[in-house]
């Protein structure tokens, strides 16, 4: 890492620094790009949690292709979609790693949706960071599976028609569901307090892992002015009038909260049991 | 210490002898004619404190190895020609990011949905990389279950010191009959050498990066340079082939159950007076062309017999180079090609020599 070059003034505090989980680079991202704050709360949650030297992270394929850059972690970059199938390959073989995926809408919620339904249906121990701004931003613009009705993209010419390109996906709804899901929310990076809460949301989807509960999914509701063709502080505003009222936010699942337990199913197993005893491979009682 | 001859099915003695090179991972989903190697570990791995996990499909599977082998451990999948076929993606990404791990393909009739017969049509996919990029990947074609068990803990090895993905291309009758073999004595997977590159957490270290993305074409081609400086190696060090009568005028190329059959023909062959020989190539990639050197010594012409409708006889043909005829016969789509069969085909090489050609 670049050592500072400058001396703190005494009698100053510091109040505001990069995280130390991530790289001190120069991103990629579009000016305004929610991604950038989206790296931040997740490094700043690797950093509060104390789990930089165990973290692994998954970069899938779309703007944050590139995220193994900005991570100061070990990193993998995946194919396309594929993400959680790699993250579970490593998890399973250092149960004592703390894996994360960050993916788009285009990567978990289109060519990835068996990957990531299937990590949840086996309660793998991952924590997901799933970056929700409605449209395919690497390649231009296309629509994405998220897309809202009437939502002009390079594929959907004169807005989304449900008629022939079906309806927005909601996938904390889908995997909510699912027994071995543990945490899952959805929170938008459209204004401070939404963030502040986003944050909390990226921190319980880690202890979930930490915990041995299963699978920790964050849904950020994100923008991508380019592809929108808006400035930057109307594509913020356009995730709360637009966005948010067909994606509600939310905690949509949460095993801490009472009840919870009941709520999902029977047949998951107690967490941290015997299930994660099995799966470090330690004889199980 | 005398090792114990036991009886098992190939694609079970494949599984055990995976284990014992120190395999601690597997993931699959299940396609016939290989389900008894998913079967096998999903029993065995969790008593040696491995894990088996059925994916979601063979893209998915072939991922999960991914993470498995970049986070440094043995693993492995299998499956069965249209399994490999939706495995490539992976396979590709493995060879880009110098990813180790095992491939078994217990090839089935193609293409399509195919059928369940054993075939060997899978040749081309296999030695040509088989996904997108420029890309080998190490095959073995072995022809016994006892010769499959030996190639495994070689198949781990090759692929953890060249860090690249390796691939057994079986049948379906290799992965089905059961014959005797010795097993290996087990590898520690604790005591292998170590992989320092591997992506295991960061501790008291700068982080560890497996990727595959290079936007600039420049540094993309500089990638496949140092790839292609790895076969290169590859090439010149690995090529494995067993040449039986070695001196004859001429030559059976045959791999895999293909190359049992032949045995046989050559056998009877070899009754009736007529000077043949088999070379059977054991590594597929890389193709043994030095053993072709040597046959070449005494070759008159060379008869490839494949299940297939002609895939290795382009590398025959190739290794050759035109300095004797190359025949061809081929049953394909899961017909197993009968001795008396190839039989007929040598003593047609013989009788026509050059005008085969
Ligand atoms: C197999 C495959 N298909 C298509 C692509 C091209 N591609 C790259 S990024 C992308 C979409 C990414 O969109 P999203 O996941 O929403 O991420 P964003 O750029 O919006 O952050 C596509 C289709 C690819 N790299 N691989
Ligand atoms: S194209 Fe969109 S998502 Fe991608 S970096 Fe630019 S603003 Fe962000
Ligand atoms: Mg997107």
């Amino acid at each position: 890492m670049t050592s500072r070059t400058w001396e703190r003034p005494s009698g100053t505090e510091i109040v505001y620094e990069r995280p130390r989980s991530l790289t001190d680079v120069v991103t990629h991202y579009c000016p305004g790009c929610t991604h950038g704050i989206a790296h931040r709360l997740v490094a700043e949650v690797i950093d509060e949690l104390d789990i930089r030297e165990r973290a692994v992270g998954i970069a899938s394929v779309g703007c944050s292709v590139l995220a193994y850059k900005y991570f100061d972690v070990d990193m993998l970059q995946a194919a396309h979609g594929r993400a959680p199938a790699v993250a579970t390959g490593v998890k399973r073989v250092r149960p004592e790693t703390v894996v994360f995926t960050y993916q788009g809408d285009g990567d978990l919620a289109a060519i990835g949706t068996a990957e990531i339904v299937h990590a949840a249906m086996r309660g793998e121990n991952l924590t997901v960071i799933f970056i929700n701004n409605a449209i395919f931003g690497m390649t231009g613009g296309q629509m994405a599976p998220t897309t809202l009705v009437g939502q002009e993209t390079t594929t959907s010419p004169g807005g989304r028609r449900p008629q022939r390109a079906g309806y927005p996906i909601r996938i904390c709804e889908m995997i909510s569901v699912l027994d071995g899901a543990a945490y899952v929310a959805r929170q938008a990076l459209s204004s401070p307090q939404s963030i502040a809460r986003a944050k909390k949301a990226i921190r319980k989807a880690f202890e979930a892992q930490l915990e041995e509960r299963g699978l920790g999914l964050v849904e950020l509701l994100s923008s991508c002015s380019v592809n929108w063709k808006m400035s930057p502080g109307d594509a913020l505003r356009w995730i709360e009038t637009h966005m948010v009222p067909v994606y509600p936010l939310g905690v949509f699942k949460d095993w801490t909260e009472a009840g919870a337990e009941a709520a999902s199913s029977p047949v998951r197993p107690a967490a941290g049991g015997s299930d994660g005893a099995e799966r470090r491979g330690e004889a199980a009682g | 210490m005398k090792r114990e001859r036991v009886l098992m099915k190939g694609n079970e003695a494949l599984a055990e002898a995976a284990v014992r090179a120190g395999c601690r991972y597997f993931f699959g989903y299940p396609i016939t004619p290989q389900n008894e190697i998913p079967e096998y570990m999903s029993r065995r791995l969790p008593e040696v404190g491995g894990q088996f996990v059925q994916a979601e499909s063979e893209v998915a599977a072939i991922n999960m190895l991914y993470g498995a082998g970049g986070a440094g451990a043995r693993a492995m999948t299998s499956s069965s020609s249209p399994g490999i076929s939706l495995k490539q993606e992976g396979i590709s990404y493995m060879a880009a990011a110098e990813v180790p791990g095992l491939i078994v393909n217990m090839t089935r009739g193609g293409p399509g949905l195919g059928g369940i017969q054993p075939a060997q049509s899978d040749y081309h996919q296999a030695t040509r990389g088989g996904g997108h990029g420029d890309y080998r990947t190490i095959v073995f074609g072995p022809a016994t279950v006892q010769e499959m068990v030996d190639l495994v803990g070689k198949a781990f090895d090759l692929a953890d010191r060249y860090r690249t993905p390796v691939v057994i291309v079986g049948d379906g009758m290799l992965g089905q009959i059961m014959e005797p073999v010795v097993l290996p004595d087990p590898v520690d997977p604790d005591r292998l050498p170590p992989k320092p590159w591997a992506t295991t957490g960061a501790r008291g270290r700068r982080p560890n990066l497996i990727n595959s993305l290079h936007l600039a074409a420049a540094e993309c081609e500089e990638l496949n340079r140092r790839l292609e400086a790895k076969y290169s190696e590859i090439r010149a060090n690995e090529q494995m082939a067993e040449i039986v009568h070695p001196g004859a005028d001429y030559f059976v190329v045959a791999y895999g159950t293909t190359a049992r059959i032949c045995r046989e023909a050559v056998g009877q062959a070899r009754e009736e007076g007529l000077s043949v020989g088999l070379l059977r190539p054991i590594t597929l990639w890389p193709f043994p062309t030095k053993a072709f050197e040597e046959a070449l010594e005494t070759a008159k012409g060379f008869l490839t017999v494949e299940m297939s409708l002609g895939q290795m006889v382009d590398d025959v043909r190739l290794s050759v180079g035109g300095r004797a005829p190359v025949r061809f016969y081929g049953r394909t789509g899961g017909v197993v090609p009968s001795a008396e069969e190839v039989l007929g085909e040598i003593r047609r090489m013989v009788e026509e020599g050059d005008e085969g050609r």
